[in-house]
């Protein structure tokens, strides 16, 4: 019997420190026959193991080369929860496990030839900022690229240097906000709604890639439709508990749904009815 | 020739005994505690004997009487689901070796052919429904393929049944590799796979009555009219009755124990948790049955999305009732009744599916 998704070691070439309580893990995968993994796709996830403590699923942030010309495998992971405080007190040259990748990204065919709108809220701009990456690696594929990126805080912005490197593109719209700016804050104050109707769309021909909070997603999505984006353009990824990642353990249920496998990216137009319903 | 389809209850050892001679573990209800519980046996005697039941909501309790039936119960807290779906067991271990380096090991434990015997009809189509959900479960799956199916058709249905209007028994549907019929001097036998022709041909039958037949009939038809029915309802707008009042009732009442959870025959929540070895060299990666009661199911970095019984129960029940139909073609729920007798306040979901049913569609 083999397992479809036993895990597999991964080793950590850096820790970095994003905030106080988020950092991202660079990983290699030390087994060759696993390099099929790093096969990983935007707004797709793995499951991160550390020893003895147990799983989380973490939503794929980019892959990078090293000098060795090795892929290095990016998570970004806020310090929260049992495991993800375990997976921070991890150094470089620690061990951990990996499961993946799992569930369905971004529609990065759909995407090609389109504008792309990107919208998020808070660490939603994790599995955001792999579309990005991947949109300017890709750069002919797309047309104009909005990115917006709304934080509770001023001071929880994660990234400001890649905003503000992405800002000075050519064909490229950044727009950021905080619900709460702190002084010298140089972007809008008040929420990415506001800032989605300042956007000049060409709604015909833009795909939304809106990963946040569901309520922010849902204002986004609607806000969006009004300006004549067609709902079956505009793709949220969703978040629930995850625990088998295989559409069997239960806890990622949204209605009908399992999250891990129908998701976790998925078009507004299936989501819509059941955003918001409370206890779904 | 006449069909050879009947089985003396003198002559039920024989089935026994030639399930063994095939190299099956037999499972059996048994008394024990009681209840009735399915537990391996080895002879007929070990079955209950002339036992009955008073199901109730909230209250489930044995009646001895002078009958030599072996079947004239409902069911027990549990039938199949944990022979397949262990409500515990290891997926995985990992090891931490001296350098640092991890690595991860299958724990494979060959399942055991194991004939079960006295499955009824409601808890059949309960295992068809964790079939479509574990079908690419390996684990599931290995112990699923080591069962033959010996079925009974349910001639005692209990005041909480409603297996008749879920369209699921009291008589084996389908699914079985044999199925009985019990009546008072021995058994009706039908196959209902080729395993199970090629065990009645090893059996000593003989061509049951016309007056065998008509018994039969007379038990069914009395079998099928049960008390409880499952209301109407639309089970596409069960999740877009948040905030229909019946759920504040129900609310008050549940103590969010998932007690029915834990005895419903389809319900396939599991959660995942690490058991690590006290030399902290090796770890092993469990599941254990879960339930949408328990406090941490909807958990995630900090936030429950169902924090109070009421979001719980809402979930359970348009989830079995509702949701399910979405994802597998027909409602989770069997007729079963055992999520009504083993809650210990003694909610009745079909009470609040009736309310539910009253309230007009609401539009989104």
């Amino acid at each position: 019997m083999t397992h479809p998704a036993l895990p597999t070691e991964a080793l950590i070439l850096n820790r970095i420190q994003e905030t106080e309580d988020i950092f991202t893990l660079q990983l290699r995968l030390t087994d060759p026959a696993q390099q099929w993994r790093l096969g990983i796709q935007p707004g797709q996830f793995n499951m991160l193991y550390r020893f003895g403590v147990g799983e989380i699923p973490i939503s794929f942030m980019a892959i990078a080369q090293d000098e060795q010309g090795q892929s290095v495998l990016a998570h970004t992971i806020r310090a929260l929860g049992r495991v993800s405080q375990a997976l921070a007190a991890l150094l470089p040259g620690d061990r951990i496990g990996l499961r993946g990748p799992f569930g369905n990204g971004w529609p990065l065919q759909q995407a090609e030839g389109m504008d792309l709108c990107v919208v998020t809220g808070g660490l939603g701009c994790a599995p955001a900022v792999s579309i990005i990456e991947h949109a300017f690696a890709n750069r002919a594929l797309y047309g104009h690229i909005h990115i917006i990126q709304g934080v509770k805080h001023s001071a929880d912005l994660l990234w400001r240097s890649r905003y503000e490197f992405w800002a000075q593109q050519p064909e490229t719209t950044v727009l950021m906000a905080a619900d709460v700016a702190a002084p010298g804050w140089p972007w809008y104050s008040g929420r990415v709604t506001e800032l989605i109707k300042r956007l000049p769309l060409n709604p015909e021909h833009t795909l939304v890639c809106c990963c946040g909070p569901e309520p922010m997603m849902q204002a986004s999505a609607e806000q969006l439709i009004r300006q004549h984006v067609p709902a079956d353009a505009i793709w949220l990824s969703m978040e629930r508990n995850m625990q088998c990642a295989s559409g069997h353990c239960g806890h990622c249920q949204f209605g009908a749904d399992f999250i891990c496998r129908d998701g976790p990216v998925m078009p507004y137009p299936r989501l819509r009815d059941r955003l918001g319903l409370e206890g779904v | 020739m006449p069909t050879a389809d009947y089985l003396p209850r003198h002559s039920l050892s024989h089935l026994f005994d030639l399930l063994q001679q095939h190299g099956y573990r037999l499972v059996g209800p048994q008394v024990i505690d009681g209840a009735i519980l399915y537990r391996p046996l080895t002879a007929v005697d070990q079955l209950p004997s002339g036992t009955e039941q008073v199901q109730q909501p909230g209250q489930y309790r044995l009646i001895q009487t002078d009958s030599s039936r072996r079947f004239s119960w409902a069911n027990g807290p549990q039938a199949l689901k944990p022979l397949t779906f262990t409500p515990r067991e290891t997926l995985w271990r990992s090891q931490l070796h001296e350098d640092g380096s991890l690595s991860f090991h299958e724990t494979p434990e060959p399942a055991t052919p194991t004939a079960v015997i006295g499955v009824r009809g409601c808890d059949l189509a309960a295992l068809a429904l964790q079939d479509q959900h574990f079908a690419d479960d390996p684990y599931y799956r290995q112990q699923r393929d080591a069962l033959l199916l010996i079925a009974v058709d349910c001639s005692h249905p209990a005041d909480t049944c409603f297996c008749a209007s879920t369209g699921d028994g009291p008589d084996a549907k389908a699914g079985h590799d044999l199925a009985l019929t019990e009546l008072d001097d021995g058994f009706l036998i039908r196959a209902g796979s080729e395993r199970g022709k090629n065990l009645m041909t090893a059996l000593p039958l003989t061509a049951a009555s016309h007056a065998s037949h008509q018994q039969a009939e007379t038990q069914y038809r009395r079998a099928s009219q049960q008390q409880r029915q499952l209301p109407t309802f639309d089970p596409a707008q069960l999740i877009h009755l948040g905030g229909h009042p019946a759920w504040d009732a129900v609310a008050d009442a549940c103590l969010s124990c998932g007690n029915c959870t834990s005895v419903c025959p389809s319900c396939f929540c599991f959660s995942e948790s690490e058991v690590p070895e006290l030399d902290g060299t090796a770890s092993s990666h469990q599941r254990q049955w879960d339930s949408c009661f328990s406090e941490g199911h909807s958990y995630i970095h900090g936030h429950r999305f169902r924090p109070d019984t009421k979001g719980r129960y809402r979930q359970w029940l348009t989830h079995k009732f509702g949701s399910w139909v979405e994802q597998y073609g027909r409602s989770g729920c069997t007729g079963c009744g055992r999520c009504i007798s083993w809650c210990p306040v003694g909610i009745d979901p079909l009470q609040v599916l009736a309310q539910l049913g009253d309230e007009p569609p609401t539009s989104n």
